[in-house]
């Protein structure tokens, strides 16, 4: 399983991770050779085994509805990096 | 004050405490100056909180003359920077979160807190987490106290040496693959990795949700328990934490393994894995035995082979969700020179991450795209499944297994950083048992020599059902106890 430059920026692009030039070749070789360490999964017959999201099974956990203090708005937009009338502020998403 | 106060376990101090022959203040003093002492040559430590450390000690002080002391109280303990603390910088070893100061504690810390501990600082570890080796760290790598050109293990690598080197009384961890108990046997100390959902995940910088659990790094099993019994428990805020009683550790914990079922699983013991490691392992085996155990060698769990590729899978899919948080927006880095919101974004988590973790999020996202989603993740959640099913069917023929850490002692610093794979391959002890969920812990159980000279601490792995933390310290507690390598300290 070769993952070729293209699809190291299609991967990255997905991921909205900006990649240097200088840097897709490397990552497609190592990628690559993990991928290949990967396909001995294939040789695994599991067609009637159900898949593990979590070690044990707990489902539905709920609590009760009780109002109790939460984190205050000062303090949510105390780490942003620009911020603006008691919002976080970024740059236009619809541009023209 | 004498460097050797700083070389006991956490209960000696507590005793020394708790007879007034020294204060918080003095012995969170001590740490400092040891750290000043040593930590350039380590860099065990991202950031000190000496401020916040020595109210704490003060406050620790006022509890014991007022009797209301718990065994943590005023004992100086080092926090993996993963976790978060309220007003203390926290930057899980990225370059992304470097200015980040969270605004509330995680549950672990709140119910420290609530015990009396101090803390002297915040530990260096691979970014977020990502590593065997505590050298994809933003702010440099940490280096083993027991041989300074080497790599301490990781992720929780600052945790692992600031324990060894006598900075921190304990330390706690993270442990996704084997993040704490790896750390633990190249640096010669306790590790645990508790049973998934025993410590509520609040406040722990998500790496692998499935996976991740928080647990001590110590210089004994006791202290390791004393220290899982004050974290332990539900917590509501944390939709996997278990909803289980957390048993009374301190009250078997001298119970010994007379009779106890002790299996050894052969897949452990892999092809090209050190021979001093496996002699070191497999004596500590005859001792159990000569302790009491019934031991069975013929244990076998034949999809362990696929354990490595199942959670190099699973991990890196968690991740790639779990880090697309970091968008520039919240909170930390940000990068705002590009000519659009998206070329920002992208900016910020070029400039904001470090190689490995890139590879990662890239494997995640390649193994959840369309297309290749049954063909990786589903695939890994299957065979996860199939690993599982083989440790059920060990224990309910053994109370415990017990296997090597890892497959070597620590390597040298540089030495497989260019080769990903490699790295990945030198977890095939650990990652099991955090597919599974299952608890572990890392004792000492002997050296190994090195080519170039270094003396080097190897580690025995105890396993114990899910939930059975006990039965596992019971063991552990009982090797330790009966052998001395515990006691040796490294030669800074």
């Amino acid at each position: 399983m070769s993952l070729t430059p293209d699809e190291v920026r299609h991967i990255a692009l997905l991921a909205r991770l900006g990649i240097a030039d200088e840097d897709v070749e490397r990552f497609s070789g190592q990628l690559s050779s993990i991928l290949d360490y990967f396909a001995e999964l294939q040789e695994l017959d599991t067609d009637d085994v159900p898949p593990t999201a979590y070690p044990f099974d707990l489902h539905n956990v709920l609590r009760a509805d009780e109002t109790a203090p939460c984190i205050d708005a000062d303090d949510v937009l105390a780490n942003a990096p620009a911020q603006e009338d008691g919002y976080f502020r970024v740059r236009a998403v619809l541009e023209e | 004050m004498a460097d050797d106060v700083l070389s006991l376990t956490m209960h000696e101090a507590a005793g020394l405490l708790r007879e007034r022959k020294v204060s918080s203040v003095e012995l969170t003093q001590a740490a400092f100056e040891r750290i000043r002492t040593v930590d350039e040559r380590l860099n065990a430590f991202i950031t000190e909180s000496e401020e916040v450390a020595l109210a704490q000690a003060a406050r620790s002080d006022k509890m014991i003359a007022a009797g209301h002391e718990s065994a943590l109280t005023g004992i100086p303990a080092a926090i993996k920077d993963a976790i978060v603390t309220k007003g203390v910088r926290t930057t899980a070893g990225s370059r992304i979160l470097e200015p980040f100061v969270p605004v509330y504690d995680a549950n672990v810390i709140t119910l420290l807190d609530e015990a009396g501990f101090v803390m002297v600082g915040k530990t260096n570890m691979d970014e977020f987490a990502m590593g065997s080796s505590g050298e994809n760290s933003a702010y440099g790598a940490t280096r083993n106290p027991w041989a300074l050109n080497r790599v301490p293990g990781g992720s929780s690598a600052g945790s692992a040496a600031a324990v060894a080197a006598g900075m921190a009384y304990w330390a706690l961890g993270s442990d996704t693959g084997g993040s704490v108990r790896q750390p633990a046997a190249f640096s010669g100390v306790v590790g645990l990795k508790p049973t998934y959902g025993r410590v509520s995940r609040y406040g722990l910088i998500a790496f692998g949700s499935s996976l991740d659990q928080i647990g001590p790094l110590t210089r004994s099993v006791r202290d390791a328990a004393t220290v899982l019994q004050a974290i332990a428990g539900h917590d509501q805020r944390d939709s996997t934490s278990a909803p289980v009683e957390v048993p009374d550790y301190g009250a078997t914990i001298d119970g010994g393994v007379k009779g106890l079922r002790v299996g050894v699983p052969q897949e452990y013991f892999v092809e090209g894995m050190d021979p001093q490691v496996r002699e070191a392992v497999k004596k500590a085996i005859k001792h159990l035995e000569s302790l009491g155990a019934e031991v069975d060698v013929d244990v076998s769990l034949p999809s362990t082979r696929h354990a490595v590729s199942v959670y190099y899978i699973i991990a890196p899919s968690e991740a790639s969700a779990n880090l697309a948080r970091y968008d520039g927006v919240k909170y930390g880095f940000s990068y705002k020179e590009g000519g659009s919101m998206w070329a920002n974004m992208e900016g910020t988590r070029q400039r904001g991450f470090g190689e490995e973790v890139k590879r990662r999020i890239m494997i995640g996202t390649y193994a959840l795209s369309a297309g290749y989603y049954d063909a990786y993740y589903v695939k890994a959640q299957k065979a996860r499944t199939l690993i599982r099913r083989e440790f059920d069917a060990a224990f309910e023929k053994h109370d415990v297994l017990v296997a090597p850490v890892s497959p070597t002692p620590a390597f040298k610093i540089g030495e497989k950083i260019d080769d990903p794979l490699q790295m990945y391959l030198n977890d095939i002890c650990t990652i099991p048992v955090s597919i599974a969920g299952l608890p572990g812990i890392s004792v000492p159980c002997g050296f190994a020599t090195a080519d170039d000279g270094a003396r080097l601490p190897i580690g025995l792995q105890v396993i114990a059902k899910p939930f059975d933390e006990a039965t596992m310290f019971r063991a552990a507690h009982a090797y330790e106890q009966s052998t001395e390598w515990h006691a040796e300290a490294p030669p800074l």
